[in-house]
């Protein structure tokens, strides 16, 4: 059983009287434990296609099964769900609570996690990601004191609190210089071959789509098919 | 309760990680709150003086007179029968708690005379010192003449205003001797002027003395309305009262000492014209009737079918005045403190507003991880709640503070009312769910997309 299985997923904005076609019936399986990177330039389409894939937004058709089940049709409170179990986000500008130390910032997605773990539990957890991530030492500092790199690590951290699946990195190094990308994107590899988690790196940058076994290239609102697509 | 917890830990989380914000923000509920409570306060305690300036004009007085006595169907007018007793008054000290105080009076009326002067006081009033209390009257100079004074029938009296006016225009009456029907009275006090009453009669043309002087040494009876002096004076002097030489003669003849012996009377008890009580307050006034009449009827042994062989008298128009300024203050401090309230209401629920604008981002990210809507909206009301009740609790500490300072500079009283203190506290709380809903509910509709778009 694929992981991700989409079926002819058709996305449409309707902006006033004029509908826009944004994603045109796209079909795409990624099997657990893959390294994906989802190539675009921008206004492809490959943002929507990942706001469906990440659950935060439903397409208007087709068919979306995560771990076989059909969430396409969930309602707003059930993709919370599901995002929140199954889901990781790591997105382009980090995202951290100001003001808020790294600890607690891994924390936060806990408080929505309906097993209610108790809170000892819940830190050890915590502090074993940031050790994951090698900030261990950085824990009790705020993202003002933290560099960009480790801000990125610590929203990594936050990301696999949860235990999901599924990683999705939003250009996860557009605010990173060169040096800090690749360890970035170094230890999305490591995690996905250690942890054999499944991590979707969405860029428009094809020196970041090195880093992934697999470059699913989307252009005006369909997949181009491996091999035929090259650099835009 | 686990994940309220969980919700009131995040949201304190969140106020702290803006501590200036939340401290501007309470700032609105803090003011809001301190308003109502010293308003509260100082407005309880002008109601209460003032309620107390009208109450002394007597407005807690009730005024127990005999009943009336009709002889073959000719009525003799109110308190014309001889049926309240002294005992009667100290039974109703005794068993009346809605009570303050009560007083017997004997009226009399009859010429004083000092030195060339002379004088007929409207009021010749024996009774107790109670009377004084009752009736809210101060002593200007002296004193008072005392229980002690009562018992043994002191010739010792109390004048108002206009009487020393009249017998003493130039001198203190204080140890002076006036004669009240040729018996002598020390004055022993003078009375603060009182004015005119309701009724536009000279409350201070009054002589104060024990009732059982007035009783015993001076009435004798207890016709009110005659100038017994006068008549006194009249049966000696005047021969126009010989014209109808007819009322001199009895009709029945005089009993002998063996016919008196033979058919004895039953001893007359020693009655008193009326009975001035005071309720505890202008509210208490129903229930201090109630208790006297009940208290009355069983001491004068009147069946079920009997009518009461006494009346009370309130003065209904006085209570009605007390009761509707009382009304009338409650209802100002009321709208006052609405309004402190709603403004500060408001105050948070801009700040609020403005809070989730400016954490829209975040609140795209905490849907990203997860959270649903309504815990959102949850997260957002809790931090209204919290920001409110915290106001809520430095405004009382303010407000307190606000009243102590009025009363210690301004000599201005207040009342701490407990009820405004719950009540600010629970208001407090219900404006920030009134006023912190919009703002979070607006929170929870955001999209995710959108909020982590939001620059």
């Amino acid at each position: 059983m694929a992981l991700i299985e989409l079926q002819d997923i058709f996305k449409t904005y309707h902006l006033g009287e004029v509908d826009v076609p944004v994603l045109k019936g796209i079909s795409l399986r990624v099997e657990l434990g893959e390294l994906v990177a989802l190539m675009g330039a921008s206004g492809s389409g490959k943002s929507t296609l990942m706001n469906i894939l990440g659950c935060l937004d439903h397409p208007t058709s087709g068919a979306y099964r995560l771990e076989g089940e059909e969430v396409s049709r969930f309602s707003s409170d059930g993709r919370a769900l599901i995002r929140n179990r199954k889901i990781g986000f790591v997105f382009q500008s980090f995202n951290l609570l100001p003001r808020t130390t790294a600890l607690d910032n891994v924390l936060m997605p806990l408080s929505y996690n309906h097993d209610h773990l108790p809170d000892r539990e819940g830190r050890r957890r915590a502090v074993e990601m940031l050790e994951r991530v090698g900030l261990a030492d950085r824990m009790h500092h705020e993202p003002a004191q933290l560099s960009g790199g480790q801000q990125q690590r610590v929203a990594i951290a936050r990301a696999l609190i949860n235990r999901p699946r599924l990683l999705f990195a939003d250009e996860p190094t557009g605010n990173l210089d060169s040096q800090t990308s690749r360890e970035i994107l170094q230890m999305f590899q490591r995690l996905n071959r250690e942890a054999g988690l499944t991590v979707i790196l969405v860029t428009h940058d094809a020196g970041i789509a090195q880093y992934a076994r697999r470059v699913v290239h989307i252009s005006d609102g369909r997949l181009v098919p491996d091999g035929a697509g090259g650099a835009p | 309760m686990k994940n309220l917890y969980r919700t009131f830990r995040m949201a304190l989380h969140a106020l702290r990680r803006n501590v200036m914000r939340a401290i501007l923000t309470t700032l609105g509920i803090i003011i809001g709150i301190a308003a109502v409570i010293a308003m509260m306060e100082i407005g309880s305690g002008s109601s209460a003086a003032i309620q107390a300036t009208i109450a002394s004009m007597g407005a807690n007085i009730l005024l127990v007179r005999p009943g009336t006595a009709s002889s073959g169907g000719i009525s003799s007018g109110a308190g014309s029968s001889m049926t309240l007793t002294p005992q009667d008054c100290e039974a109703l000290l005794r068993e009346c708690p809605a009570l303050r105080g009560a007083a017997p009076v004997v009226r009399a009326r009859t010429q004083v005379v000092h030195g060339s002067r002379n004088w007929v006081p409207f009021f010749v009033y024996g009774t107790t010192p109670q009377l004084l209390d009752v009736r809210e009257w101060q002593i200007a100079a002296g004193e008072a003449f005392t229980e002690r004074d009562v018992r043994n029938g002191s010739k010792v009296c109390l004048l108002g205003q206009t009487i020393v006016n009249n017998l003493f225009p130039n001198e203190s009456p204080l140890g002076k001797e006036i004669r009240v029907k040729n018996v002598a009275f020390t004055v022993i006090g003078v009375l603060v002027p009182k004015g005119a009453n309701m009724m536009g009669m000279d409350q201070d043309d009054v002589l104060l003395a024990p009732w059982t002087t007035i009783k015993y040494r001076v009435s004798g009876t207890s016709a009110t309305v005659v100038n017994q002096s006068a008549g006194a004076a009249a049966s000696q002097v005047n021969s126009l009262n010989q014209l109808y030489p007819s009322s001199a003669t009895t009709l029945y003849p005089i009993p002998s000492a063996t016919q008196a012996a033979n058919t004895p009377l039953p001893v007359r008890f020693t009655n008193v014209d009326e009975i001035f009580a005071a309720a505890n307050s202008a509210g208490e006034m129903p229930t201090a009737i109630a208790q006297i009449t009940a208290l009355l009827r069983e001491r004068h042994r009147l069946r079920a079918d009997e009518p009461d062989d006494f009346s009370i008298r309130d003065m209904t128009e006085l209570t009605k005045a007390v009761t509707s300024i009382a009304d009338l203050m409650t209802k100002l401090l009321l709208v006052v403190a609405l309004i402190s309230l709603v403004v500060g209401g408001v105050g948070i629920m801009n700040i609020m507003l403005v809070s989730v604008t400016e954490r829209t981002h975040e609140i795209g990210l905490r849907m990203a991880v997860g959270a649903r809507g309504r815990d959102i909206l949850r997260q957002f009301l809790f931090e209204a709640v919290i920001l409110c009740l915290a106001g809520g609790i430095l405004g009382i500490l303010g407000g307190e503070l606000c009243s102590y300072l009025v009363t210690k500079f301004l000599r201005w009283p207040t009342l701490t009312s407990v009820t405004a203190i719950i009540s600010a506290v629970v208001v407090s709380a219900g404006v920030g769910i009134v006023f912190g809903f919009y703002p979070a509910w607006k929170a929870s509709r955001l999209d995710p997309i959108e909020a982590l778009r939001y620059e």
